[in-house]
């Protein structure tokens, strides 16, 4: 980030190279005491919400008080009946899995499908890029719908298979198209120079492409994963038996059942409130992206990601 | 052109393509899979013109022509449905832009290296949690019983609010739980064009003895002007997008008249009342539409000296 470009420690100015220090008036003060509050500010209604959705998850049974008090519950008084609750859970656990399922299929087809099309569309010189730019780019502008993408999964017999929640979106043209960018701004010189040596286009992807790229296909194969592990849509679609179904609907289910008979699976939690059941199951749908945060972090702070989508 | 020349041109195109012919290769699962995932749906759009009946098929069922697009357009709820889209795209927009930039320009001024860095992780981190994640942190905030808004409503002595289901509450909601969860992720952009400011532009100022907020005005905002201005544009590319997730997830029969867009009334057209071909049709009159609005804002960003996605 900015590097302390115009203060030294004394909290004087300085400006560039040159030894002159000029020192900060009561406007900048005023200002940067703005900025910092206004982080602080923002993030107290950042953390709020996380914060008491996490200790609803760790409120016990016999807790006594409303959840503003419960923010302020000591750690030592948490309980984890929650947690115990949801992993003994034989539908909860399945649901992970099914989650996971999806995840690993999702990405893996994704980036089957993206990193040669990307490939072949970065390639300057290819007799009827134009063409094939535009073929990609139609359906990506002229979007129909859902209904057609409903008839068609149905057509393809995918009800009540995973591979209908992943499939129909297996190839986001905005993610093929950041890879695009990025193959573009691998030098040529490297692709020729392997093609001189007699090497065919799909192993110039494998051995010059590929090892040059682990960056940009951590980061789509990390967005893709978002998209899968998040998606609860195709999956309501398409998922109609109770042993399919990923978390996310699992935890919709769960969310809308306001009483305790409302829903039976809430029912077979045992003993834990069913509050904290909710908040459990939130966080616990959440704790895969939060774990992977750090690393996609690392490539999209940098800017680069963004930088190449141009625009 | 000279039958010599025409020649010559096409032998060498021949020879181009042979040259790629591996290339082509790697391209028939993608185009296959292109074909038959996205070009199908675009046919199957053909029974917004149609009596769709499943057991006829696409293909068989009986052409009505425009019956569907006259059916919505006369509707009641076509002005709803447009006013409800347009009120929270535009009030995404409005309310959450200029926070997404705010936040940059304070992340990129800030001196104190450790709040920078939790506000960032911080405040990207929502923009990965789903909506049904989202619905359940929200649940835990503002149910009418035991949230937290609401104990703090009642801890000044005020009566509890269903945000959800209080037609006025509830498009604050969505408006600022979206502001929430994605200012951080849409203030990244922000931050990368105003790292990319020369720094000597700050110091002549300096020099010039400009102070902080002249800084910002003078210095800070112009530089990142076409960035704004190609994020403004390319919002209104997908002005009928008003976020189907979020308001599938947060609304309920009670607030339905100040909650429904065109896509959640597609859907339950759609996939709930069986209603195909009538909510194809409303589909493709917003893709229609869409397309026209994205086509624009790209070009009216080329123009502006971005580029352009494609």
């Amino acid at each position: 980030m900015k590097k302390s470009l115009f203060k030294n420690k004394s909290g004087y100015r300085k400006v560039g190279t040159a030894s002159v220090s000029i020192k900060p008036t009561a406007a900048d003060h005023s200002f940067n005491v703005l900025v910092d509050v206004f982080l602080a500010v923002l993030l107290v209604i950042i953390a709020i919400p996380l914060w008491s959705t996490i200790t609803l998850s760790f409120r016990p049974n016999d807790y006594i008080g409303n959840n503003l008090q419960g923010m302020f519950l000591a750690p030592w008084n948490w309980s984890t009946s929650a947690y115990k609750a949801l992993l003994g859970n034989q539908g909860f656990i399945l649901s992970f899995k099914n989650s996971f399922l999806i995840l690993i299929g999702g990405v893996a087809s994704a980036l089957f499908l993206t990193i040669p099309l990307a490939y072949v569309l970065s390639i300057p010189s290819l007799p009827g890029r134009k063409y094939l730019n535009m073929l990609i780019i139609i359906p990506y502008v002229f979007n129909v719908g859902m209904i057609p993408s409903y008839l068609l999964v149905t057509n393809l017999g995918l009800i009540d298979k995973l591979a209908a929640v992943f499939l129909p979106g297996a190839i986001s043209t905005y993610n093929c198209l950041i890879m695009r960018s990025f193959f573009e701004g691998i030098p040529n010189e490297l692709k020729e120079s392997a093609r001189i040596d007699g090497a065919t286009e799909i192993q110039v992807l494998m051995r010059v492409i590929l090892p040059l790229s682990k960056a940009i296909i951590m980061t789509i194969g990390l967005f893709y994963g978002v998209s899968f592990w998040n998606d609860f849509f195709h999956a309501m679609l398409y998922l109609n038996s109770n042993s399919l179904q990923p978390l996310p609907i699992l935890l919709r289910n769960i969310l809308m059942a306001s009483g305790m008979n409302e829903y039976v699976e809430v029912n077979a939690f045992g003993d834990a409130p069913i509050a904290a059941i909710k908040a459990a199951s939130v966080f616990m749908s959440a704790i895969p992206m939060v774990i992977a945060y750090p690393f996609i972090q690392k490539y999209f702070t940098k800017g680069t990601l963004l930088g190449s989508v141009k625009g | 052109m000279p039958i010599a020349i025409v020649k010559k041109r096409d032998r060498q195109v021949i020879r181009e393509i042979k040259r790629h012919k591996s290339v082509y290769l790697l391209l028939i699962v993608p185009l296959v899979y292109y074909v038959i995932f996205k070009y199908v749906p675009i046919f199957n759009g053909q029974i917004a013109f149609k009596d769709y009946m499943a057991l006829d098929g696409v293909l068989g069922s009986k052409w009505i022509g425009l019956t569907h697009f006259k059916t919505f357009i006369s509707s009641y709820y076509f002005g709803e449905l447009l006013r409800n889209t347009l009120m929270y795209s535009v009030g995404k927009l409005l309310f959450s832009l200029p926070l997404a930039i705010i936040l940059a320009i304070t992340i990129y001024e800030c001196n104190r290296p450790h709040l920078r860095k939790i506000v960032q992780t911080l405040s990207y981190l929502p923009h990965f949690l789903s909506w049904v994640i989202m619905y359940g942190i929200l649940l835990a905030l503002l149910a009418p019983g035991d949230g937290v808004l609401n104990d703090i409503i009642k801890l000044f002595g005020g009566k509890p609010i269903d945000f959800l289901t209080n037609t006025n509450a509830f498009p604050w909601i969505v408006i600022f739980s979206d502001a929430w969860k994605e200012m951080g992720w849409s203030a990244i952009i922000f931050i990368a064009a105003l790292m990319g400011i020369d720094p000597s532009l700050f110091e002549a100022a300096l020099v010039e003895g400009a102070n902080s907020w002249q800084r910002v005005r003078y210095i800070t905002l112009p530089s990142i002007r076409p960035v704004i201005l190609i994020v403004v544009l390319l919002r209104l590319g997908t002005i009928l997008d008003a976020g189907f997730n979020q308001i599938f997830m947060l609304y309920s029969t009670p607030v339905l008249s100040v909650a429904d867009i065109i896509d959640t009334w597609v859907y339950r057209q759609g996939l709930l009342e069986f209603q195909f071909g009538l909510a194809t049709a409303v589909g493709l009159f917003k893709g229609v539409i869409g397309m026209f609005l994205i086509l624009g804002s790209n070009k009216l960003v080329k123009r502006f000296g971005g580029n352009s996605l494609f």
